[in-house]
Formats: structure tokens, C-alpha cells, sequence
């Protein structure tokens, strides 16, 4: 049913895209709307544009996995709708035409202005559409059963269509219908959510009501000998060890255990075996494992004339209070060195993935086992109880001396008051032995993030280009206030869609970005459709407002300014729609390279980059009559080159270069704190230095 | 004619003012949040209303005050019968920006 409704949505947007080709042929028509679409119209496209895959996907699986701290991005990326409301809405629609890059040289009219600019929204435009393609291939993977390049392709090659061929009328009427699908859809599900409650009872099945019965992963006793660790398991013998070691303390954080252990196995009807092993039913051959190429890493035994199946498998070890030890079963995904991969032991296949996870194992005393239907403030003060424990999805990855590499996904139980307050992906406390200078680069962090996203919402390009097919100063102003109420009512909406994807247990421990969708599947096929094709549109409606501003920027602030020379309208439209679908293609590459990154903190980046390129040359020029043109080029050129660079030296991005991020020139992640401010400096002090040189402003 | 424009000049200043007072007074909100988050994050987890945690109720405090915010904003903002002539004279469709200029 997934794919009928994506197939359905796919045919509609392209649909839409040849109705409006014919009002897409002037330059008006085709990067404006011909500047007379209806407010309204023009707030639920500005919902529909903005609320990317980030906010959708992205921040449900982020609240999921971290609790609060997920929220924070709603927080932000909302917030930041009041400057663009109160400082930049109608003072940008009454100084430009077309671009944000018109409005910034109505003052000055240098070409140099118009550059840097378009320069600017060219890698603003980049940066964000990462992240899309990123959300669109894990999207699209599971839904169609394709690779994740193929996911990025096929949308790629659906917002190329949309925006070479309809312009900016298309872009409006697919994002106004994706924001109205996404605010009631998402409500729909909140409202699911709210009466589902929150318990500890495990569902009876996990994906989807065709699933497969709930897993209770096992405990066992260990006890350490005078060589080995002892454990209570069926022919079992600890074959492996890895530790991860605080690097503060040098403790051993987390310790697990590679245990070789026996099955009860049966014949299947091929000749071979069959058993269960964490309740998926995975296929053995009968020769053992080192005749079908996967090493030794499970063999069949007889045991009394009964067939076994000897695999290895990671426990985690938990000591408790009076000193004994336990072994907690874990989930591992093992890719060997030629290539072949193990899921917990057993080789991978339709039979044998990893199992999803998630749940909540305590609530109140009060509610039993069960709160029932709760109303919305209940829910998220049941939540937020210490006495609440929320089962937070975690995973580790290593290397092993024979190596393979190892992805350990294992549950780690959470209090409730700890889950529902900022720290889990941001320590800003103090931890045990970290040195203050590493609490403050963690608190720097978290305020160049929140202040990036705050300064960012009303410098991305995409949204300053709507500002334009309004017809009047009084539209653009009525339609954001349109697009405050519509996303902030979603945003409310993620906090419950985040809660109730870890409640409902149905988290992919190897990505977040699918949460939404999963927990739809737990209220069954339906629903699970309908998010899947709307999560779908999303990544449409924001790309193709991306292309399109990409696409302004080049056909009408580089391209004359380049060339030196007037370029006749048809060529602006032709040029246009050729950098659509160049732009399309970059983006395509990067989504497929950047794969397995959260959508929202790679978004997170691209709000750093337009705050520090673009809001100081916005706000300056709007509200100080010293800033100049050398001013305004050197803080967007500075902008970008600052938070860029940043960014590039980073701690993650050193990671991504196979590297150690301790060792990355830029202590923290996110560069808002430092590319921002440096951006408003540059500004001033060139605006300062060139004051005397600078003509007399052609208008105020 | 000339009373229009420059009634309209004085609007368009007074809308302003009152966007950059608003955008400071939930800066300092937000800068709250913020502060409050960086430098007492156990703080954020004690109870504050109706049963949410200060987190929680800070959070979509935020959001809620931002939706308020933006409603009085524009009922502030209603253009005053005389000079309603006028601006939308001055900013109808693709060219208003530069006519103006």
C-alpha cells in the first residue's frame, strides 16, 4: 500500500508540474509566481517548504533517541520565524523583484553585491539540500526495498521535473500541498498517540500488525572464574571482549562479551536448518558455516542425536549492587572482511534483521501497567516522572582483531525526568573527570547551535524567495504569521510523535530518521502509507524550493553579473531551468555520499552558514545607515567562508575523514558562535574603513 | 497625496519599532531558555506547570508565545484607513520594488 501512495503523490506533483508549465514561460512567471499568489496560499507553502525532512523525520527520531534534546531543534527552528516576521518580511518584499540578492543591492546596485549574494544562496541551497537527499534515500530504501541510491535518484530526478518544468508556481502548490498533509497527518497521529498512552505492557507484535511476536531479550548469570568468564548458557564459552573506556576517568564504560553458545536447531525441509535466534527464524546450510564462506562463525553440532547451532553473539555485562554479574542479551550487526554480513550470529536475510526497539519497562505506580488514554499534558508529565523508565535505544561499533566490524545495539534504561530535560545528545553538565575545558566547548556548542538556528530561519534562501510571489508588503507579513501558526502547531505535534515512536517500541536502531513512519506502521499499513508518501513530499516541497532559489541565484545575480551584460528574459528562464537541473544532480551526490547522518544536525549546519553569510548584510543594511558595499561583500564572503570552514575542521568531520575528532582544529560542531559575530565585525569595521569612499546611497 | 505618503513613511517606522521591540523582548525569553538550559539543565527537570517539567513547559512555551506574538503583531499592524490607498499602490506585484526605488 506504501507504494501505491508514494506512486500516487509522484504522479500528482508532476501532475501539477505540466498544469502550470504554461504560466512558468515569462521570468515573472516562472521564479515569482508572477508575484499573485494568495497569502494563505503563500503561509501553507511557507509550512510546506520549511518543514523539511529535518523537522519531520528527523526530530521525531532525534526525541526518540535522545528525549528533550530532540525537542530543542523545534524550539529553535520555530523561534527563528519572529525575526523573520518582525525585522525581514516586508522590508524584503518592498526592496526586491525577484531574489534576496535584489533586495540587498536595491541600495547600492553594485555588481559585486549581487555576486557575493548569489554566491551565498548557491551554498546555502548546498548545504541544505544534503540533508533532504540524505532523508529521502532512508525514506525511500525501506519503502520501496531499494538501495538508498536509488531513494536519492528517483527523488532527484522528481524535484528536476517539478522545477525545470512549473518554476515557482509548481514549487507553491506542492508545498501548500504538503504542508496541509503534514499538519493533519501529523495530528492524526498525535491524536493516535494520545490514545494508545503510554504502558509498559509490550505490544503483541512489532512491525506493523503483519509483524512478528515481541522478543523478550534474556539475562543471564555470570560469574568471573580464574581464567574466564562463567556464563549460565547451554555449551556457552566467552570467546571475545571489547570495553569502552571513559576518556576522562579511564573506566570501563561499557563492557561486552563475545560468547560462543549452542541452539536448539531443526531440519528445515531443504535439508538444512532452521532456529530461532533473538525470534527471527534465520536458515543454516547443512555444512557449517566455513563451507559457505562465512568462516567459522557458526557450526552444527549433535548433541544426544539432537541438532544444534553454534553461534557467537555480544552480551553486555551489568554488575549490580552486591557485586554479582549479569550477561544482557544484545542485537549486532557484524560486516566480516569479505564483505559478508552476520545479524546476531546468523547470516543476513529476509529471515534475519535486526529487531526493532524502544518501550517504556516502568510508569507510575499509579497507572499500572497502563495510562489508558491520556490528554495531552498528562502524557508528557507521565513522561517526564522519575519513576518513569524509557528503554533509549544505544549503539557502539568497533573493529575486532580478526576484522570484522561490529555495530553492538543494545537498550539503556532512562529515567523519565532525566529523558525529558536537555543532556542526552548535549553533556552540558559536568560528567565525572572531564575537564572543565571540555563542559565549556560542550556548552559553547550547544549555544552556537541555538543561536544558528534562531538567526538562520529568516537567512535560508528558499524562504526569502516567497516573500516575492505575494503581491504586497501586507501579503508577505499575513503569510508568515500563517506559516508561524501552522509550524509551531507542528512542532507541538513532534514532541508527541517523538515520545510515542519510543513508547510504541518501534525504533530502527540503526536510523532515527525512520521514526515517524515505523511509528505509523504500529497503528498499522495505513497509516503507515499515508506518512510514508507524506514524508516523501516533504523532501520534494523542500528541494524544489531549494532549486528554485539556487536556480534565481544563478540565472539572475551571476549569470548578467558574470557576463557583464543584460541577459533577455527567455535566456534567464532557459538558464534557469538548466541550473535546476544541474543543481538537482549536485544534489544527488551529495545525498548519496553523506549517507547515515541525522537529517536535523546536518541542517542544524546549513542554518550556521546562511546566519553567518547572510543575516548581518540583512539586518546591517536594513537598520545601520553606515554600512556600505565593501562591507556587505566582505561579511557575506566572510560568512561563508567562516562557517564553512568551520565546519570542514570540525570534530564530526574529522571523523568522517577517518581521523580522531579529539584531534580536529575546531573544538566544537557547530561554528554559529564564532562565524556569526565574526560576519557582524567584518561588516562594520570594513563599512567603517570605506565609509569615506563610498557614494552617496541611490535611495534610502 | 504627499499626507498619504508621508503617513505611510511614519507607519511603515512605527510597524518597525514595534517588530524590533517584539524581536528583543522573545530574544530575552529565548536567551532565558537558553541560559537556563546551559547552566542549570537539572533545574529544567524539576516541575513547573500543570504537571510538566520546566523543560517541557518553557519549550512549548516558546512556541505558543511566538504563534501570540505574530497575532498581535499584525493586529498592530493594521494599515490605517488613510493610508491604505497608497501602499497598495506602492507595492503591487514584482515591480513595487522598483518603483519604490
Amino acid at each position: 500500500m506504501a507504494i501505491v501512495v508514494f506512486i500516487m503523490f509522484v504522479i500528482l506533483v508532476l501532475a501539477v508540474s505540466v498544469h502550470t508549465n504554461r504560466r512558468s514561460r515569462s521570468v515573472d512567471g516562472y521564479y515569482v509566481a508572477n508575484s499573485s499568489v494568495h497569502w494563505g496560499v503563500n503561509g501553507v507553502a511557507f509550512a510546506g517548504g520549511y518543514l523539511s525532512v529535518a523537522s519531520f523525520l528527523g526530530i521525531c527520531g532525534l526525541i526518540a533517541f535522545f528525549g528533550y534534546d530532540g525537542f530543542l531543534y523545534s524550539i529553535g527552528f520555530l523561534a527563528g520565524w519572529i525575526v523573520a516576521l518582525f525585522v525581514i518580511a516586508e522590508p524584503m518584499k518592498r526592496r526586491g523583484t525577484f531574489t534576496f540578492p535584489d533586495a540587498l543591492n536595491r541600495t547600492f546596485k553594485r555588481p559585486g553585491i549581487q555576486l557575493a549574494a548569489g554566491l551565498s544562496v548557491l551554498v546555502v541551497s548546498l548545504f541544505y539540500l544534503v540533508p533532504q537527499m540524505v532523508g529521502a534515500g532512508v525514506l525511500v530504501e525501506p519503502l520501496l526495498g531499494i538501495p538508498h541510491y536509488w531513494g536519492v535518484i528517483i527523488v532527484g530526478s522528481v524535484v528536476i521535473l517539478i522545477v525545470a518544468g512549473g518554476g515557482m508556481t509548481s514549487t507553491t502548490y506542492v508545498q501548500f500541498f504538503n504542508g496541509g498533509l503534514l499538519l493533519l497527518f501529523a495530528g492524526i497521529l498525535t491524536v493516535a498517540v494520545l490514545l494508545r498512552g503510554v504502558n509498559t505492557a509490550e505490544l503483541s507484535v512489532e512491525e506493523g500488525v503483519a509483524g512478528l511476536e515481541r522478543y523478550r531479550y534474556q539475562e543471564v548469570a555470570a560469574e568471573f572464574g580464574e581464567e574466564n568468564l562463567r556464563v549460565d548458557l547451554p555449551g556457552a564459552e566467552v570467546v571475545g571482549r571489547h570495553a569502552v573506556v571513559d576518556r576522562h576517568t579511564g573506566a570501563e564504560s561499557l563492557v561486552l562479551y563475545r560468547v560462543s553458545r549452542l541452539i536448539p536447531a531443526s531440519v528445515d525441509a531443504g535439508g538444512g536448518y532452521t532456529a530461532n535466534i533473538k525470534g527471527r527464524t534465520p536458515n543454516f546450510s547443512a555444512a557449517d558455516g566455513t563451507s559457505s564462506g562465512l568462516g567459522v562463525h557458526w557450526t552444527v553440532e549433535q548433541v544426544d542425536g539432537q541438532p544444534y547451532v553454534r553461534i557467537e553473539d555480544w552480551w553486555r555485562l551489568n554488575t549490580n549492587a552486591d557485586g554479582t554479574h549479569r550477561l544482557v542479551e544484545t542485537q549486532f550487526r557484524a560486516v566480516l572482511p569479505d564483505g559478508t554480513v552476520l545479524v546476531n550470529g546468523a547470516p543476513e536475510g529476509a529471515s534475519n534483521r535486526l529487531r526493532q526497539m524502544g518501550g517504556i519497562s516502568e510508569i507510575p505506580e499509579a497507572y499500572g501497567e497502563s495510562t489508558g488514554p491520556v490528554d495531552p499534558l498528562r502524557l508528557l508529565s507521565v513522561f517526564a516522572d522519575r519513576s518513569t523508565v524509557v528503554e533509549r535505544p544505544r549503539s557502539v561499533a568497533f573493529n575486532t582483531e580478526a576484522g570484522e566490524r561490529v555495530t553492538v545495539h543494545y537498550a539503556e534504561p532512562v529515567a523519565g525526568s532525566v529523558f525529558m530535560r536537555p543532556g542526552l545528545m548535549f553533556p552540558l553538565e559536568p560528567q565525572a573527570g572531564e575537564p572543565s575545558i571540555t563542559t565549556l566547548l560542550n556548552r559553547l556548542n550547544f549555544i552556537s547551535l541555538m543561536l544558528a538556528l534562531f538567526l538562520g530561519t529568516s537567512a535560508l534562501p528558499h524562504i526569502l524567495i516567497r516573500y516575492y510571489t505575494v503581491p504586497s508588503a501586507d501579503a508577505a507579513r499575513k503569510s508568515t504569521i500563517v506559516a508561524i501558526a501552522g509550524i509551531g502547531l507542528f512542532y507541538i505535534f513532534t514532541m508527541y510523535l517523538g515520545v510515542g515512536a519510543v513508547t510504541s517500541g518501534a525504533l530502527n536502531p540503526e536510523t532515527s530518521n525512520m521514526s515517524a513512519p515505523l511509528l505509523a506502521r504500529s497503528f498499522g499499513e495505513v497509516l503507515f502509507a499515508m506518512i510514508s508518501g507524506i514524508a516523501f513530499t516533504t523532501v520534494l516541497a523542500t528541494v524544489s524550493g531549494l532549486i528554485m532559489a539556487a536556480s534565481g541565484a544563478v540565472a539572475h545575480d551571476l549569470l548578467p553579473n558574470l557576463l557583464r551584460r543584460d541577459v533577455s528574459d527567455n535566456t534567464k528562464v532557459l538558464a534557469g531551468r538548466i541550473v535546476a537541473v544541474l543543481v538537482g544532480i549536485i544534489g544527488i551526490v551529495l545525498g548519496i555520499a553523506f549517507r547515515g547522518m541525522n537529517v536535523s544536525f546536518l541542517v542544524g549546519w546549513a542554518f550556521a552558514v546562511a546566519a553567518s553569510a547572510n543575516l548581518p548584510a540583512l539586518l546591517l543594511i536594513l537598520f545601520w545607515k553606515k554600512a556600505t558595499a565593501q562591507g556587505i561583500i566582505a561579511s557575506i564572503l566572510v560568512g561563508i567562508v567562516a562557517a564553512v570552514g568551520l565546519i570542514l575542521l570540525s570534530p564530526d568531520m574529522w571523523a568522517r575523514y577517518g581521523l580522531d575528532p579529539t584531534t580536529a582544529p575546531m573544538p566544537i560542531n557547530q561554528p554559529g558562535i564564532v562565524s556569526i559575530p565574526l560576519s557582524f565585525l567584518v561588516l562594520v569595521v570594513v563599512s567603517l574603513l570605506t565609509a569615506k569612499k563610498e557614494p552617496a546611497p541611490a535611495a534610502a | 497625496m504627499a499626507q498619504n505618503v508621508i503617513m505611510d513613511e511614519a507607519f511603515e517606522r512605527r510597524k518597525s519599532g514595534i517588530g524590533i521591540r517584539m524581536t528583543i523582548l522573545y530574544s530575552i525569553i529565548y536567551g532565558g531558555f537558553v541560559v537556563l538550559s546551559v547552566f542549570q539543565p537539572t533545574w529544567m527537570g524539576a516541575r513547573a506547570l500543570l504537571g510538566l517539567n520546566l523543560a517541557v513547559a518553557y519549550g512549548l512555551g516558546l512556541i505558543v508565545i511566538a504563534i501570540i506574538f505574530a497575532l498581535v503583531y499584525n493586529h498592530l499592524c493594521r494599515v490605517p484607513a488613510t493610508g491604505a490607498a497608497t501602499r497598495s499602490r506602492s507595492a503591487s506585484g514584482p515591480q513595487a520594488g522598483q518603483e519604490e526605488g
